[in-house]
């Protein structure tokens, strides 16, 4: 089972142009916004007839504009994730999770296997105007399952989420992506959900395919070894190699990696002050190469891009300040 | 209240005026769902027209468009020849009387159904679409049940209007006791009589009455309907 994907569309001045594949596992549209991951999906999905191209799943074809296919979406059975769950307000969490099956397409998961899979047990009585958004979206994510999809199709699933809520449900999707067999297209801007969900990378920018499958860490930075020194209120404060760093974070383990890439990087020449919740490191310029700045924190090196005009000697000491919080990684 | 407070024929007037009224916002429900659906989310070369078309009988003084139904559904008439062999036949009788009220009634039927299709978020109709439902299923699957409170409405208004319903009634079917007089036509037959002012008194009590219960029936229903969908 695999998904090709090869479509031209112009939308007023942006210019759509992009070919992929994604065989089965998480498929991760990964981009800055309006690079033009969501009119992927909506084209996949039948949302959007682009002007040009071809869309093949599993050998059906969905789309074919030269051959004059183009398949409705009712008949396309790609079970699509919104961002806003979108579940139908006037039924139950069970009524929900059943609608696709009205259309009984194909086989699949029961409801059992499903509300067993996503831990919907409790929820099933509820209306979705009383669930939190955690839980919509995991009955939305069901709710797509039990359609018997071809393919499943997810749009920023996590971005209408708060930190705690993200990695409540993140394990969920995990789960879902080690036991089902079809393709995942997966959108998403966060770097951490990419890299703890992928199997491949589609890296759009500006609508087109940057690269495919490369792995996110080639992205300059350095990965560091963390340990946690105190966790309270859903902030890490942890011992790293470069200083101490504090984080949100939502029950994190007692040892773990960080990952701070290059472009998080921003170098001060004095302390900055009244910036709130950012980390600020201590370092010394080390090294100018690649147009990367190598900067020693501590026992560790960090890295940043080099900013334009003329730099201070090495040896200089700065303030190496983290406008992103660091990621953590998968171990 | 002694059951005799209201003469046989008054009876008779507000009996025919409930059953004209029910029937003709009946008959209109369905068309007046579809006409409001296509306004909302059609995109169709007339569009403008058929919205213009919608809502003549609202700026139209209602003797015209009396006068337009006769032309189009008397005996003689463009359309009414062609039913009359039908068995269907409109002028002088009661049915004639429901088609008037039906057609003044439309463009309130026709508005409220549209502002309360306009209000259902056409996201969750694609999402339905993607979950395997074609347009006939989620029209009826997600749109329906949502506006349901809007057609409620829409109903009840349509059906007050309806009640009221004088001129074009009046112009179209005429005025005849027991086949087309009306609540309102029994109210002015009286008012034209020296001395039957306590008869139209009590009818126009009967009037203000019967569209309290509307009004209130309208709000009862909404908010049950609201509660439903869990708005």
């Amino acid at each position: 089972m695999s998904l090709s994907v090869s479509i031209a569309h112009s939308l007023g001045a942006f210019r759509l142009d992009v070919a992929f594949q994604a065989p089965p596992g998480v498929t991760a549209l990964f981009g800055p916004s309006g690079a033009g991951k969501t009119t992927v999906v909506n084209a996949v999905a039948g949302l959007l007839t682009p002007d040009a191209g071809r869309i093949e799943v599993d050998g059906t074809i969905l789309l074919d504009r030269r051959a004059g296919i183009d398949l409705p979406p009712h008949r396309r059975r790609a079970g699509y994730v919104f961002q806003d769950a979108r579940l139908f307000p006037h039924l139950s969490v069970r009524q929900n999770l059943l609608y696709g099956r009205w259309f009984g397409r194909g086989d699949g998961p029961g409801l059992a296997e499903i509300v067993d899979l996503l831990g919907l047990g409790a929820l099933l009585s509820r209306r979705p105007a009383a669930l939190s958004g955690g839980e919509a979206q995991r009955v939305a994510l069901g709710r797509a399952l039990l359609s018997r999809p071809r393919l499943l199709l997810m749009d920023e699933p996590m971005a209408a989420l708060d930190r705690a809520r993200r990695s409540e449900i993140l394990p969920w999707f995990e789960r879902l992506r080690d036991v089902t067999r079809i393709p995942i297209l997966y959108v998403s801007h966060s770097a951490e959900e990419v890299a703890r969900l992928a199997t491949t990378v589609v890296h759009l920018d500006r609508g087109r395919v940057a690269a495919q499958n490369l792995p996110l860490d080639k992205a300059p930075g350095v990965t560091l070894r963390a340990t946690l020194r105190d966790y309270r209120a859903n902030v890490a404060h942890l011992d790293t190699p470069a200083g101490p760093i504090s984080i949100s974070a939502h029950a994190p383990p007692l040892a773990l990696r960080l990952r701070i890439d290059a472009a998080t990087v921003l170098v001060a020449l004095s302390p900055p002050e009244g910036l709130l919740g950012t980390t600020v490191i201590p370092a010394v310029i080390e090294d100018v190469r690649n147009d990367l700045l190598h900067l020693r924190a501590g026992q560790a090196l960090l890295l940043a891009r080099r900013p334009p005009g003329p730099l201070p000697a090495t040896g200089t000491a700065v303030h190496a300040v983290l406008t992103a919080p660091p990621r953590i990684l998968p171990e | 209240m002694p059951p005799d407070w209201l003469s046989p024929e008054e009876w008779q007037a507000v009996a025919l005026s409930l059953k004209v009224s029910g029937w003709a916002v009946l008959c209109s429900l369905p068309l007046g769902v579809l006409t409001a659906h296509a306004l909302a989310r059609w995109r169709f070369p007339g569009r403008q027209a058929l919205n213009m078309l919608v809502h003549l009988p609202l700026i139209l003084p209602p003797v015209v468009t009396g006068y337009l139904l006769l032309l189009a559904f008397g005996r003689q008439g463009a359309i009414g020849q062609w039913l009359e062999p039908l068995g269907v036949v409109f002028a002088f009788r009661w049915t004639g009387a429901a088609l008037a009220a039906a057609v003044m009634a439309f463009p309130l039927m026709v508005r409220a159904i549209r502002l309360s299709i306009e209000a259902v978020d056409p996201r969750l109709e694609q999402a339905a679409a993607t979950l395997g439902a074609s347009r006939p299923w989620v029209f009826l699957t997600v749109t329906l049940p949502l506006i349901l409170p809007g057609v409620l409405a829409g109903s009840v208004l349509a059906f007050a209007k309806a009640m009221g319903e004088f001129g074009a009634t009046i112009t179209f079917v005429s005025n005849i006791p027991g086949q087309t007089q009306t609540l309102p036509s029994a109210i002015y037959t009286r008012l034209q009589v020296p001395g039957a002012e306590a008869q139209a008194g009590r009818l126009v009590l009967v009037a203000i009455g019967v569209s309290m219960a509307a009004l209130l029936l309208s709000e009862w229903l909404a908010r049950a309907a609201a509660r439903r969908v869990g708005a």
